[in-house]
């Protein structure tokens, strides 16, 4: 989602072959894995590099491509990765199977200092990445859809809407564009009468929804005029308008989708003491401003917004008065059921 | 003597002939490897995954085994305490060991929630039970005194299964392992499937029209012309199909250079909608896969003497009696296989459907892609790689015996 595919694959060929040279010669150091690319080049000047300038510690990076069953192969076998940063799914799967080491909070710092499920038993909330509603403000000015509802509502901004092919953040948008409440959009997915209350809803403007593949796409769909509205990763719309000059704003109010990605610390590490000193090193306010900065993805410490950029703010997911429209992406909701709902999304497009 | 020199020849030239072998071995052997690991190797393995059930015989011995007794009686109700109690103990074992995600994952196929009941269940197992092992599960979830779990871990728990290749069909068996269609609201996969044929079909027709006069010109002009109009079909094919199709996602776009050309002439007043729908992942395959009909074709009647149309004519054929009676049969055997190559090309075609498509527009490779990738359902995935293969060396076989296969050339 983040990441430019090429370019990840080349720095994690390169750091497996450094690491292949260089773990033969020494001890294995503090492992630290990212996502590679922008990311995880932001983190390494914000957070890794202080780290070990100022602690006098050693470390060692590598880069990943996300999936549960690299991790199951990581825990199973001679442990290579220390501290890894994954998505929420992976986090709550790898917690249920006892992938990573339990968090001693006494060591990490304070609980409270994070936004509301962002500090874990398993994992550290570093950043929030969202999937929110974008439109271009050229076109609509300030009378831009301020809703899900008024995404549903073509008589009010006729043409085409895009959406993420599929039914995730898809069938949620639908039941707030229904009407209903945040809290309660997972609990009505998990009934059939919620689903089908979705689709219903999707129904009404199934002819006019473009569906995006790649997170590239709906930013394209926009510039090109292809359609008046979409649902976008907020960091998509932050680089366009940085590198395009393009003017396009994000209608947080309406209600958007976010994921927290964390850091977590594999059980089979030999050197777990270090890596929480890592993590309370690195998970400042400070800090997480300055990758912030960069990548326009949310802190998750809850002072963490004071210093962040006014260019930046606006996209950010977790600025004061922003956050509050969220929900949290339900992990656990959609890895049950995601293939049943897929195959239920295809049935409904072919009808 | 003589004997003896017709012995020391015969060997020679045994030894000779026995290099010869070896070296022809050697020269086609990086081949014959490649086709083994590259070829029939995965399609073997994709065979057997198809109806491989999955891993609970191995990690849930026990009731695997306790089960089948229960799959066979004819009236089923819940299993007994045996079960039951065999089960909790394997359950606790397959925590501890970790290989409970993977049987959690597999069981969720079954039904869409399974993973998190058996993951949950394991959570609050106790040591011992309270009261029955049966009562202890259902009342740690209810679901474990309903027929429906139970049916569905009797479904998983053999080495071979047909579920996986009855659900690439849209069907499934229920709870007393009777075969029943897919309730509808689910039912997909068959309609992809058509879908597949349907686009693949079309795709290879419309690139059997524009190359044949296409290939037909080229044969027949001098060479240096025909030359340089061949690196024209060629230039497409040498760039990276990604390029192409998001070179044609511009073109056809609403505000795309096509529609404002059309718009300029005066031909249409709105913008015609050409991407995110059939008409486009049409148009681009069919550019995409159009050198792939037009070499072949060109091949042949490359090899076809400029003579045998001549005596036609000459002999008083008018030029259409001439060329249907005369050039075209000769041709056929390009015509053949540049369709066979469009069409087996085209019905494993992903990325181009996945960017201009819309929701309607997927062809089946996007679902073994999100079944392979996303769900880990490997099973499914691979059942429906089986029954596209099945059809497609059907098809290939009713295609041969009404056109004929013989001397197809490719390339």
């Amino acid at each position: 989602m983040k990441t430019n595919i090429g370019r990840l694959v080349l720095v994690a060929g390169l750091t497996t072959g450094l690491l292949a040279t260089a773990g033969a010669a020494m001890a294995r150091d503090l492992t630290v894995t990212g996502w590679g690319g922008t990311a995880q080049a932001a983190q390494d000047k914000a957070m890794f590099q202080p780290y070990v300038k100022e602690t006098g510690n050693k470390l060692v990076q590598d880069s990943w491509n996300g999936g549960i069953g690299v991790l199951r192969t990581k825990a199973q076998g001679d442990s290579t990765w220390d501290v890894v940063q994954v998505e929420a799914d992976e986090l709550a799967l790898g917690c249920e199977e006892g992938i990573y080491a339990k968090l001693d909070w006494s060591k990490l710092g304070n609980k409270d200092e994070y936004l509301p499920g962002m500090a874990g038993e398993c994992g550290v909330g570093t950043f929030v990445w969202s999937t929110a509603l974008a439109y271009d403000k050229a076109k609509l000015g300030e009378n831009g859809p301020k809703s899900w509802a008024d995404f549903f509502d073509t008589k009010k901004f006729p043409g085409k809407r895009s959406l993420r092919r599929g039914p995730r953040q898809s069938l949620e948008f639908a039941l707030l564009a229904d009407g209903v409440a945040p809290g309660d959009i997972y609990k009505q997915l998990a009934t059939k009468e919620g689903v089908d209350r979705a689709f219903k809803k999707l129904d009404t403007i199934k002819k006019d929804i473009v569906w995006w593949e790649a997170g590239a796409q709906p930013v394209q769909l926009l510039q090109s005029g292809e359609v008046v509205m979409t649902s976008v990763y907020n960091g998509r719309i932050f680089a366009a308008n940085n590198a395009d000059k393009t003017n396009f704003a994000i209608a947080w109010p309406a209600g958007f989708v976010y994921q927290v990605d964390s850091w977590a610390i594999l059980a089979n590490s030999p050197n777990k003491d270090e890596a929480m000193g890592f993590l309370k090193f690195i998970q400042t306010p400070a800090r997480q401003q300055d990758v912030a900065n960069v990548l326009a993805y949310g802190p998750t410490l809850k002072d963490s917004t004071g210093q962040i950029a006014p260019n930046v703010l606006p996209y950010l997911p977790t600025a004061p008065g922003v956050i509050e429209h969220g929900m949290s992406f339900n992990t656990a909701f959609w890895v049950d059921n995601i293939e049943a709902l897929n195959e239920r999304f295809n049935a409904w497009a072919a009808q | 003597m003589v004997a003896d020199e017709t012995r020391n020849l015969r060997a020679s030239l045994r030894r000779a002939e026995r290099r010869r072998t070896l070296r022809g071995l050697g020269l086609t052997l990086p081949l014959i490897l490649f086709t083994l690991v590259f070829f029939i190797v995965p399609i073997a393995g994709m065979l057997v995954k198809s109806v491989q059930n999955g891993p609970m015989p191995d990690i849930l011995p026990q009731t695997s085994a306790l089960l089948q007794p229960w799959r066979a009686s004819a009236e089923r109700g819940v299993p007994d305490e045996a079960v039951f109690a065999a089960f909790a103990g394997e359950l606790r074992t397959a925590s501890q060991e970790r290989t409970l995600p993977e049987l959690a994952t597999r069981l969720n196929f079954e039904n869409a929630g399974y993973r998190s009941l058996l993951m949950a269940t394991a959570r609050r197992l106790p040591e011992a039970p309270t009261g029955t092992w049966r009562e202890t599960l259902t009342g740690i979830n209810p679901q474990w005194g309903e027929v429906a779990i139970w049916a569905a871990l009797g479904r998983a728990s053999t080495r071979v299964t047909d579920n996986y290749l009855l659900a690439a069909l849209d069907h499934r068996r229920d709870d007393n392992d009777r075969i029943q269609a897919t309730d509808p609201s689910r039912a997909v996969y068959v309609a992809s499937l058509l879908r597949t044929l349907e686009i693949s079909g079309i795709v290879t027709l419309l690139c059997l029209l524009l190359a044949y006069p296409l290939a037909y010109r080229l044969a027949t002009l001098p060479e240096s012309t025909a030359n340089l109009l061949m690196i024209l079909v060629l230039l497409p094919f040498w760039t990276s199909l990604l390029v192409r199709t998001a070179s044609w996602l511009v073109i056809l776009q609403r505000e795309g250079p096509l529609n404002d050309a059309l718009r300029w002439l005066g031909l249409i007043s709105q913008p015609l909608e050409l991407v995110f729908n059939r008409p486009g992942v049409i148009i681009a395959m069919t550019h995409v896969l159009l050198p792939f009909m037009v070499l072949p074709i060109y091949s042949v009647m490359k090899g076809i003497p400029p003579n045998y149309m001549r005596a036609a004519t000459s002999l008083g054929a008018p030029f259409f009696t001439a060329f249907r009676r005369v050039y075209f049969p000769l041709s056929l055997p390009g015509v053949t296989a540049g369709c066979l190559l469009v069409f087996i090309l085209a019905i494993g075609y992903y990325i181009t459907p996945l960017l201009i498509g819309g929701a309607n527009d997927q062809m089946v490779s996007s679902l073994i892609s999100f079944l392979a990738l996303q769900t880990l359902n490997w099973g499914l995935a691979a059942a429906l790689g089986t029954v596209l293969l099945v059809i497609t060396v059907a098809l290939y076989f009713v295609y041969s015996r009404v056109v004929g296969t013989d001397g197809v050339k490719l390339g």
